[in-house]
């Protein structure tokens, strides 16, 4: 009896480990494919313009609404920590870091992970159950060229204007709770990010953020090209998508943190 | 000219195909006809390279198109037009982006002779000012009749037709048969029709085959198979539940 239920599970895990690794396979072939088919994928650039107002634009109103709210926790949370340990004319500087290290790029990508990642698998997989996809095939146009290559170059090329825009609202966010309600001044806000601002901050942000849009836009193209079924299907390919976009976001955070500031910028 | 020989394909436990062997002429129309599930809509998959066969051969003139590389494969499909059997329309573009896009991608043309040329495509089949629609305001039929459209943009000489006829009234179902009689008339091309109706079958065949179990079981003129006294053929275009295939 244990002995039939351990083989079970010993098979089950398999199947997993199995099902993990050809996953990654799968993806990073993938990912060879948008390499392969970058070029001629850029040459119709009408495609990737149409796909940055999707995937820019259209986040953008959530993104200023997270970014505010981000930038007044931070303010507040930093106030607490600071009162009997830190003077407040430092709020600013570390409302500012906080933001573009981590807040902003981190906080964006997972919003536009959830919006854009189950966007993009939903009208692919939508499209692979009702032969779109093969329709394109069937016309002699690569749907990897047409379909993949405008969303992940656009996923790139947007994530960092849209991190740009979440550190600036979320530094005004704090800035706003700063002055009225814990007593720093304006000039003593502002000081503080002058003083203390420094262009690998920011850049080690923004790389991130390029690396996050690769991960949202390949894995969003990912599950739904590997949609199966109907409705259920696409469903289930969403969610995927979603999940898997934003547990690498984070795994690709811890990464980068450590070979941006242990290596690059280290000093 | 389209030549199929030992083509087979299993999915999952099913051996769909177990060694086809067709021969299309150019300029023939053929039918395809079979039950349900008897693998007439892989057979089409098949020629245009949407799916690959465990083994046998299909060549498109003269080239044998197993195995060939996707840049290659791409320049015979140019050659065909594939109506799906949900007509499969691009839902993010409008009916006129649908029917352009090969237009466009493919042979480069000005946007005013892209047009031009979908104006007229669209009033071959009996569409004239629906550019601007959604596929999804569409009708079944309209659907359709905007996918023939998108199939014949590039004056393809191969046309394939999945199921061209179901779900339609029987009104309807005789335009698009008439729409597929008049494409082989004015564009001379060649055509093979999946299907199990047979009042369309009779009318836009030269030639119909009979898939079962995984092969041709019959081939011959539309007065031949009206005239068969082979059982399998009886049965399905008698539409009797009585003879060797039991219903269920």
């Amino acid at each position: 009896m244990h002995d039939d239920l351990a083989l079970r599970g010993a098979r089950y895990v398999r199947r997993r480990v199995f099902d993990w690794v050809a996953g990654v396979g799968r993806v990073t072939m993938l990912l060879g494919d948008v390499g392969r088919y970058l070029a001629p994928g850029l040459r119709s650039f009408g495609l990737v313009v149409r796909q940055m107002g999707a995937i820019g634009v259209g986040s953008l109103w959530l993104v200023v609404v997270v970014s505010v709210f981000t930038g007044a926790v931070a303010a507040v949370q930093a106030a607490y920590q600071f009162s009997t340990v830190v003077p407040l004319k430092y709020i600013g500087s570390v409302i500012m870091r906080s933001v573009i290290i981590e807040l902003g790029p981190v906080l964006t990508a997972l919003i536009v992970g959830g919006r854009v990642g189950s966007s993009i698998a939903a009208e692919l997989g939508t499209m692979k159950v009702t032969e779109q996809i093969d329709a394109l095939r069937a016309m002699a146009i690569n749907p990897v060229r047409y379909l993949v290559v405008p969303r992940v170059v656009a996923a790139v090329i947007m994530m960092p204007v849209l991190t740009i825009f979440a550190n600036a609202i979320a530094i005004f966010g704090g800035f706003v709770v700063s002055i009225t309600s814990i007593g720093v001044s304006a000039h003593t806000y502002t000081t503080s990010l002058k003083d203390f601002f420094y262009m690998k901050d920011l850049v080690s942000g923004l790389l991130k953020a390029v690396m996050f849009g690769g991960i949202i836009g390949t894995m969003g193209c990912f599950y739904g090209f590997a949609t199966e079924g109907g409705a259920e299907g696409v469903g289930v390919a969403t969610t995927h998508a979603v999940v898997s976009a934003c547990v690498l976001v984070l795994i690709s955070d811890y990464v980068l943190a450590n070979v941006l500031f242990r290596f690059i910028f280290a000093r | 000219m389209i030549r199929i020989r030992g083509l087979k394909k299993r999915l999952g436990a099913k051996q769909v195909l177990d060694g086809v062997d067709l021969d299309v002429e150019t300029g023939e129309s053929i039918v395809v006809m079979g039950r349900s599930g008897t693998g007439k809509s892989v057979l089409l998959k098949h020629i245009i390279g949407l799916m690959t066969p465990d083994a046998g051969s299909i060549e498109v003139d003269g080239t044998n198109i197993v195995g060939l590389k996707e840049r290659d494969l791409n320049e015979i499909r140019k050659r065909f037009g594939l109506l799906f059997q949900g007509a499969a329309l691009f839902d993010s573009m409008t009916v006129g982006e649908n029917v352009g896009l090969t237009l466009v991608e493919h042979m480069r043309m000005k946007s005013a002779d892209v047009r031009r040329r979908v104006a007229e495509r669209l009033e071959w089949v009996g569409l004239k000012g629906v550019e601007a629609m959604k596929p999804g305001s569409l009708s079944g039929g309209m659907r359709k009749r905007v996918g023939l459209a998108r199939a014949i943009a590039m004056d393809p000489q191969y046309i394939l037709y999945d199921e061209p006829t179901t779900g339609l009234d029987p009104i309807l179902a005789d335009a698009i048969c008439e729409l597929v009689r008049s494409m082989q008339r004015r564009l001379g091309v060649t055509s093979i029709v999946v299907t199990h109706d047979m009042v369309a079958a009779y009318k836009v065949a030269d030639r119909l085959v009979m898939l079962d179990g995984g092969r041709i079981v019959f081939s011959g003129t539309a007065e031949e198979t009206r005239q068969t006294r082979d059982p399998l053929v009886r049965q399905f275009i008698e539409g009797s539940s009585q003879g060797p295939v039991h219903a269920v």
